[in-house]
């Protein structure tokens, strides 16, 4: 069975994002740019399961300009088989057309799984697994935090509202990692070095006949509301009164 | 974890470069400019602690292009990011919270002059050579510390061990436990910058700095601003001393305008400073209120903030910069010309004079481990020793008589006599060994920060991104872990709360309940305690690789 | 405009966040109605009929939607979505795992996680994890969307819409439900509770600590930490709140002990009201604070918990 991982180039994590003065968007002029989290949870678990045997290859696809063929060797390196680069170039793509860009992928590879991050973690969207998924008319699992593959369903523990719950899908399927699913491996050396081997094709939108027409227009970018101090109370029943009949809220 | 026993895999380069900063990447693109022009193979691996390259530069900073020159002739075409020409250049002492005057063009010394220099993000001149160093074909990774030595039997340096990566605060081998691994080469050039950790051990262990002066350091702490677009000015350049420094503790500020209407702000507090109260941090917050800085800031936004420590000992402190095995460069030996304010291109020099020694020696079919005594003849023939013997006495003649008196000498010495002055002053004392105890002096009340010019540490510390994972060892270790609870707290009110820019350091409760807290994940690797602690009692040691400050374009 | 609300619930209780995405739906003006796709679900749908501004419920009810699948949900939502100008979930686990899925079989985008909106078109969403805020216009002929629930307020119940039933039915084939476990812990979950008591580097020690969980059972909250807590050594490191630790967004935070360092704030901000308890009154705490208490916690903390 092949696996396919969907992956995204965003700003690190531990990066503070800054809205831009003329607020068009945020500021990512020379800021540190990494694998999406989530994403990279995703290749680690598609490398457990090839690992384990339940897959033969691990195949890595990531869309966006030139760049994000970093993020690409990254997964390589991380122990991936090959990849594959949609140069969208400075197109502004939005969840649905990475979808369909995907979908097309996925019709000319025919892998068991398809395996991605939650949402990533600059537009925290939480989209395209799913809309992957009603595009293919594949059944889907997100929040995952456990998967274990077993001849043609996988078994997934989802993260939901106050608790665990597990389905089982009939492979091919999709599946969204949530954080706990595991931890990532660190990235070895040499692996590097042999990652910058590995096969990795180049193809674009435009060459996969996809339209990526975008809906969605970005019309400003602000920067949180800043919280101002509200009232000082002076005592315990005072505080407790404020937060049963002012804030409404025990 | 005993990490001696641990079975650990090795490479094998022709030459292993630590650190992606000027000096490092300068000798990584001269080796294969080299091999190249002699159609030669040459292996070169360079690790840089970073998550990034450029994500632990910081600088300033005005550059001369000379070095950038002569390593690539066609640096414009290839874009490197020296965009903005010095325009103006003004220098000012400042008198008071509200006072400052500008000193005339014609007192100020020659070395202190900036045209045809560049305002650079040093930050990004880093990024731009490790893609030059990338496409010559050098193996650059980031995110991989250099954490031990590595030797032959012989005692000659083999090249290093990079940081294990997953192990627990406990020591204890996590279930990501991924051991280090040599990296084994014919030569090792060592560009950690100041201070570096193996730097330190090679000094210790080849008594590298046995004929030099003790180095003196500085700490540099930068802001970067968004400025009013009508206050700007591409290419505005100035540069001064004075308040709120005083009382024997001296430096100097700098304020440049950059690209995108980008202001960068800072001040360079000398570690030679006495009165153990003194807080470089605070000093430098309250300096941005004097009306010739704030004028500048006012309305602007603060966007990236760090500190780094600056060797400025210069000539006089320069240490023996070869030994089996490998080389010094850069900051790491102490190449910076204080009288210029400026090491980038006297540290991208060394490294290309390293790389020239390296590959000379390599062409003759070294096996390596040898100690390349020939690199002194290099450096000695360079006009990066001319240049720094020249400045010789600019630092020493500041710390002896002050900044008026100092700075007239150093007037004379440089303008009028071309650095060529024939005497030569010196400066021994490691500024460790210049603190005072705390009962000779009387607390500083700093003013509190306003939240608009001047900023309270930890928010400050927030916009330099520094991230360490928590689950690690702690980085900086305490050879007497009671010390500074017994020793520093009653004689010193143990300095390190404030001489640390990151806060890291903090002393919790009073009397017998006493402790001493390492906030190790606020570290932004400036290397200042591993310096100024009056006990030498702390030792910086690299954290698990990719961790520490993400500075952009700082 | 017309606008349908698809319903969270459990096939017997409807789920407040529902109630918050009615109001959101009643910013952008037109007909609300509510769709509860379930089984057994009846009692769900006259609750939803009971609330202000509901004209319409609908109802499909059936055996197959008993889990509420993405799959078949999707499906079902996106038949009876050419009906209505705007579709919208809470952005919970639930309404996220759906609403993307419905938006991709009608061939528009998706919002996720709406916070105000600006127009029927235009709408703001936190992007960056909060760190800045979107504005956002759809020129999708079906806008659908998910809620950001703490930035509504609950609708108020006073109504009596008519409840019709929805007879398609679709099935998930694809998917077989297996099981559900609610958590078994005695306190909630950090990331999704509703009430957050914290304790800082001004708790003292890890026993002092027991102060924190009593207040945090007695109001049925998770229990947090700062960074100065965890690197004290008084809890472990997962109960972190900041900028390295968790991000929490609960409708009560209450900070003990806590000075409020920007890093801690990083992970605590959204929350809806924060609830300041610290003897110093300088604390930077106190600048969020929507109510603050300057005082002893040793002495306030124990108070408040006997007298909630």
């Amino acid at each position: 069975m092949k696996i396919l991982v969907a992956v995204k180039r965003v700003i690190d994590y531990s990066v503070k994002v800054r809205v831009k003065a003329d607020n068009s968007n945020v500021d990512l002029t020379n800021v540190k740019m990494s694998l999406n989290p989530f994403c990279e949870i995703a290749v680690e678990e598609a490398l457990r399961l090839r690992e384990a045997g339940k897959a033969t290859e691990v195949v890595i696809v990531s869309i966006g300009a030139k760049a994000a063929q970093d993020q690409i060797r990254t997964a390589l390196a991380m122990g991936a088989d090959r990849g594959i680069f949609i140069d969208a170039g400075d197109t502004d793509l939005n969840s649905l057309g990475i979808a369909k860009l995907l979908a097309k992928v996925v019709q000319d590879e025919q892998p068991g799984l398809v395996i991605l991050g939650k949402q990533a973690i600059d537009s925290d969207n939480n989209q395209t697994g799913q809309m992957l998924a009603a595009l293919c008319g594949y059944p889907q699992a997100t929040f995952a935090s456990k998967v274990v593959v077993d001849g043609g369903s996988a078994t997934v523990t989802r993260e939901i509202d106050g608790g665990l719950q597990t389905l089982q899908l009939t492979l091919p399927a999709v599946v969204t990692a949530d954080l706990r699913l595991n931890e990532p491996r660190y990235v070895k050396l040499p692996d590097i070095m042999k990652a910058k081997k590995k096969p990795l094709a180049v193809t674009s939108p435009a060459e996969m006949g996809v339209n990526v027409a975008n809906t969605i227009t970005l019309v400003r970018v602000d920067a949180p509301a800043e919280r101002s101090a509200g009232i000082k109370v002076d005592s315990v029943d005072a505080l407790i009164d404020a937060l049963k009949n002012k804030a409404k809220v025990i | 974890m005993d990490t001696t026993e641990i079975e650990r895999d090795s490479m094998e380069f022709d030459v292993v470069i630590v650190g992606a900063g000027p000096s490092g990447l300068a000798s990584a693109c001269r080796l294969m400019q080299l091999a190249k022009e002699h159609h030669q193979e040459l292996t070169v691996c360079l690790v840089e602690k970073g998550s990034e390259v450029g994500a632990h530069i910081l600088s300033g900073a005005v550059i001369e292009s000379r070095a950038i020159e002569e390593l690539f002739p066609n640096w414009k075409e290839l874009g490197a990011p020296l965009n903005v020409p010095v325009k103006r250049d003004e220098l000012y002492l400042l008198r008071s919270e509200t006072a400052s005057v500008k000193i005339p063009n014609a007192f100020i010394p020659a070395t202190m002059h900036n045209e045809g220099n560049y305002v650079v993000s040093l930050g990004n001149v880093c990024r731009w050579l490790a893609e030059q160093a990338e496409s010559l074909g050098v193996e650059v990774f980031p995110g991989f510390t250099a954490s031990q030595l590595l030797f032959n039997e012989d005692g000659s340096v083999a090249g290093i061990i990079t940081g294990d990566m997953g192990v627990g605060v406990d020591g204890e081998a996590k279930d990501s436990y991924t051991p280090g691994m040599e990296l084994r080469a014919k030569y090792t050039i060592f560009a950690e910058g100041c201070r570096g950790h193996l730097g330190k051990q090679l000094y210790s262990k080849f008594q590298l700095d046995a004929d030099a002066d003790a180095q003196h350091y500085g700490i540099g702490i930068k802001e970067l601003w968004d400025i009013d677009p009508s206050k700007h000015e591409e290419g505005l350049v100035i540069h001064g001393s004075g308040w709120p420094l005083g009382g024997g503790t001296s430096g100097g500020f700098f304020l440049y305008h950059s690209e995108n209407n980008q202001a960068v702000v800072g001040l360079i507090v000398d570690l030679n400073y006495s009165n153990p109260y003194v807080s470089p941090f605070d000093e430098f917050q309250r300096m941005k209120h004097n009306p010739l800085i704030a004028q500048y800031l006012e309305g602007g936004k603060r966007v990236a903030y760090g500190a780094r420590a600056i060797a400025k000992g210069g000539f006089n402190a320069l240490p023996k910069m070869h030994f089996p095995g490998g080389l010094l460069v850069g900051c790491n030996a102490g190449t910076l010309n204080f009288a210029k304010i400026k090491g980038t291109h006297t540290a991208m020099k060394s490294g290309m004079l390293a790389a020239e020694e390296i590959f000379a020696a390599l062409q003759t079919g070294d096996t390596g481990g040898k100690d390349l005594a020939g690199y002194d003849e290099r450096f000695q023939n360079s006009w990066v020793y001319e240049e720094l013997k020249a400045s010789r006495n600019f630092g020493p003649a500041l710390h002896k008589f002050g900044s008026l008196i100092g700075g007239a000498f150093n007037f004379i010495d440089q303008n009028i006599f071309g650095g060529k002055l024939p005497v030569t002053l010196r400066d021994d004392h490691p500024d460790y060994a210049q603190m005072r105890p705390a009962s000779e002096f009387s607390r500083i009340e700093y003013p509190k920060p306003d939240g608009k010019l001047s900023f309270d540490k930890l928010s400050s510390v927030f916009l330099s991104n520094t991230n360490h994972d928590e689950d690690q060892p702690c980085h900086l270790r305490l050879t007497d872990p009671s010390l500074p609870i017994s020793k520093n707290l009653p004689l010193y009110d143990e300095p390190a709360q404030r001489y640390c820019p990151a806060g890291v350091y903090e002393v919790l409760g009073e009397g017998a309940e006493a402790r001493f807290q390492i906030n190790a994940q606020n570290c932004v690797h400036c290397k200042t305690c591993d310096i100024k602690d009056p006990s030498q009692n702390i030792t910086w040691v690299t954290p698990e690789g990719g961790g520490g400050p993400n500075y952009p374009n700082m | 405009m017309s606008n349908l609300v698809i319903a969270e619930h459990d096939n017997q209780n409807l789920k407040a966040s529902t109630l918050n995405t009615i109001t959101a739906a009643s910013k952008i003006g037109g007909d609300i109605e509510v769709l509860v796709v379930g089984s057994n679900c009846q009692a769900v749908a006259q609750a939803a009929a009971a609330v202000a501004g509901v004209s319409k419920v609908r109802v499909a009810d059936n055996a197959a939607y008993e889990h509420q699948l993405a799959e078949n949900t999707a499906q079902l939502v996106a038949a009876l979505a050419p009906a209505y100008s705007h579709l919208l979930a809470p952005a919970t686990p639930a309404g996220k795992n759906l609403m993307p899925r419905v938006a991709a079989l009608l061939d528009v985008n998706q919002l996720t996680d709406i916070m105000a909106v600006v127009s029927p078109d235009t709408f703001k969403r936190p992007i960056y994890a909060g760190n800045a805020i979107a504005t956002v216009q759809s020129s999708d002929k079906i806008k659908v969307m998910s809620v950001r629930i703490t930035a509504f307020d609950a609708a108020s119940t006073g109504g009596s819409a008519a409840i019709e039933a929805v007879n398609e039915v679709f099935t998930a084939d694809k998917t077989k439900f297996i099981g559900e476990e609610v958590a078994k812990s005695d306190r909630p979950e950090l990331t999704s509770a509703k009430i957050v008591v914290s304790g800082g580097r001004g708790v003292g020690s890890a026993d002092n600590f027991k102060i924190i969980y009593a207040l945090a059972d007695k109001l049925g909250a998770a229990v947090g930490a700062s960074r100065a807590a965890v690197d004290a050594g008084f809890v472990p490191n997962d109960m972190q709140v900041g900028q390295t630790g968790k991000v929490v967004a609960p409708e009560v935070y209450v900070a003990i002990g806590i000075s409020g360092a920007i890093q801690h704030l990083a992970g605590m901000k959204d929350s809806k009201v924060i609830v300041a308890i610290n003897k110093d009154p300088e604390a930077p705490i106190f600048q969020v604070a929507d109510y603050g208490l300057v005082a002893d916690l040793f002495a306030a903390v124990p108070e408040m918990t006997g007298k909630l």
